[in-house]
């Protein structure tokens, strides 16, 4: 696209323009899905509560998020008089922000990716380290008790489980020898066997099943949805908004939640790789594998959702400091010690 | 173009940010203040080529050590007019170890800018082939192995320092037994009973 803007413009401009097109390729959809998946959210976990879920606003209640959508559009946005105003509405803008920005680096095909840098990984992770200020600013700025607990929740949670995740994406790049999510992907090809992924590798599994659950907690899903618990907390650092600020926190979660079902995806399980190395499959366009795979990924957050019950916070502590780190710090150790055994001298 | 606009845009809020972190009156939104000069480096770093520390300097210092800054700026309970009381008396001092600061790095620049390194480097310019986490990895686990492994031990000195200073027991506190807990069974923790009537369960 930029060499078809550079006929008319200058490169810089052409460059500028193409991107600024592919980001609105990345992000439309993006809300579309998200849109979506807070209704098959729904429907999943009415399902496993033998309810039915959404069934009102259009054929099977698809419309339901759009519904949804509009009724808090058309609310009033009240800012509490005590709160602190500025930050109070930067909130959730921020937290919807990070969402999206990193998406940049997702490839979702053969060089089908916004930004092909090689410090991606890093950029997730600066991103998602990014996504904790929403919180705090939501809890802090709003002025009053419960959202301030939750935010103190929030910002320890969060912060502890990065530890873990460091570790484990430590592990990976590793294995890839690369930060650059594209290689990251290339490098699962026919990984063990025939099989595209981490799946099979015994090294590599246990650390695929600790990000899941540490992504779990990065997102604040159930069972480590403390922050929200609306026993303890109302609703927790969302409790004094209302209307489109409240439905940015709303979308940010669920786009959180969809790229960390993409990292999951990504990371260990292939990415947009078929999940075999056979080659009718890869006529199916990788976009699909990977669709496939953070559906995949976005049904078991459900599953988890409707039928874990909430950690209490000594315990969610105690598996992130106690269980996670340690563990992972000695997995990184046996990775490497592994991979000194069996490439040494190979590759850079 | 756009280099040069995104470098005066970085640059500009940089410097905007810094000295709204100094005049801000509210110490939350001077960490604001702060963070958002964070990023704008981070940005600067990312136009000269450094993407690795940029990305670090946004993981460290933004995603770790403004929060926990944020987090204790938020817990305090301070006074404004009481903190900007002593603004008078400290200018002063405050004017000495600035324009000492600022004498320093120039003269630190001044010094590196004539060394032989900086006239070697520009006799032999940066590889742009090798990417930089490479770069720094071949210079940090071979050339500066000692220095680094020395500055890991600082770090791990100071976080045990820590600890211990912190650290305290403290007597008569129901602590959770996890352990116990997680070996608890449903058979040991209850019991059926069938009681008749009028007689109750005896405990």
């Amino acid at each position: 696209m930029i060499s078809w803007f550079e006929s008319s413009l200058g490169y810089d401009w052409a460059f500028f323009l193409a991107t600024i097109i592919d980001i609105l390729v990345i992000a439309l959809p993006l809300m579309l899905a998200v849109a979506m998946i807070i209704y098959a959210d729904r429907k999943i976990w009415a399902a496993m509560a033998l309810r039915r879920g959404p069934n009102v606003v259009g054929p099977f209640g698809l419309l339901q998020s759009f519904a949804d959508g509009l009724k808090v559009f058309l609310q009033e946005t009240i800012v509490p008089a005590a709160a602190n105003r500025t930050l109070f509405l930067l909130a959730p803008i921020i937290t919807f922000t990070v969402a999206l920005i990193v998406w940049a680096v997702v490839p979702f095909g053969v060089g089908v990716v916004l930004a092909d840098i090689n410090v991606g990984l890093l950029y997730v992770l600066a991103a998602s380290s990014l996504g904790v200020y929403g919180i705090i600013l939501s809890g802090w700025a709003s002025n009053s008790k419960y959202p301030f607990y939750s935010a103190l929740r929030a910002a320890a949670q969060m912060v502890s489980y990065e530890v873990a995740i460091g570790f484990i994406l430590i592990s990976v790049v590793l294995w890839t020898g690369s930060f650059n999510l594209s290689a990251i992907v290339m490098a699962q090809k026919s990984h063990v066997w025939f099989v595209n992924g981490y799946i099979l590798n015994p090294l590599m599994f246990p650390m695929a099943v600790m990000f899941f659950i540490s992504s779990l907690a990065e997102t604040q899903r159930a069972p480590f949805d403390l922050t929200e618990a609306e026993s303890e907390l109302v609703a927790g650092y969302q409790t004094e908004y209302s209307s489109m600020s409240f439905a940015l926190f709303w979308l940010g979660e669920y786009a959180n939640v969809l790229l960390m079902c993409a990292l999951n995806a990504t990371l260990f399980w292939g990415g947009w790789l078929p999940p075999v190395d056979w080659a009718p499959l890869y006529y199916v366009p990788g976009i699909i594998w990977l669709f496939a795979k953070i559906l995949f990924f976005f049904f078991l957050f459900s599953w988890v959702k409707a039928t874990v019950p909430r950690y209490r916070y000594d315990q969610l502590m105690r598996l992130g400091w106690k269980v996670f780190l340690p563990v992972s710090l000695f997995w990184v150790f046996l990775v490497s010690g592994y991979l000194m055994l069996t490439r040494v001298g190979v590759g850079s | 173009m756009i280099q040069a606009l995104a470098f005066y845009l970085f640059a500009f809020v940089v410097v905007l940010s810094g000295a709204l972190t100094i005049a801000s009156r509210n110490p939350v939104h001077s960490v604001m203040w702060l963070i958002l000069a964070f990023f704008n480096a981070a940005g600067l770093m990312i136009l000269v080529g450094a993407e690795f520390i940029a990305m670090l300097l946004v993981i460290v210092y933004v995603g770790a050590v403004a929060v926990l800054f944020l987090f204790v700026v938020m817990m305090l309970d301070i006074d404004f007019t009481e903190l900007r009381a002593g603004v008078a008396r400290y200018f002063g001092i405050g004017l000495a170890l600035a324009v000492a600061l600022a004498a320093e790095v120039m003269i630190a620049i001044g010094a590196w800018s004539t060394g032989p390194i900086q006239l070697a480097r520009r006799a032999a310019p940066i590889d742009d082939t090798v990417p930089n986490i490479q770069a720094i990895g071949n210079l940090l686990y071979t050339r500066y192995l000692f220095v680094f492994e020395g500055a890991g031990l600082v770090l791990l000195v100071a976080m045990i320092g820590a600890i211990v200073l912190t650290h305290r027991q403290r007597g008569g506190v129901k602590a959770q037994n996890i352990s116990r807990q997680n070996a608890r069974r449903p058979q040991d923790a209850t019991r059926n009973t069938s009681p008749v009537v009028g007689q109750g369960v005896e405990l």
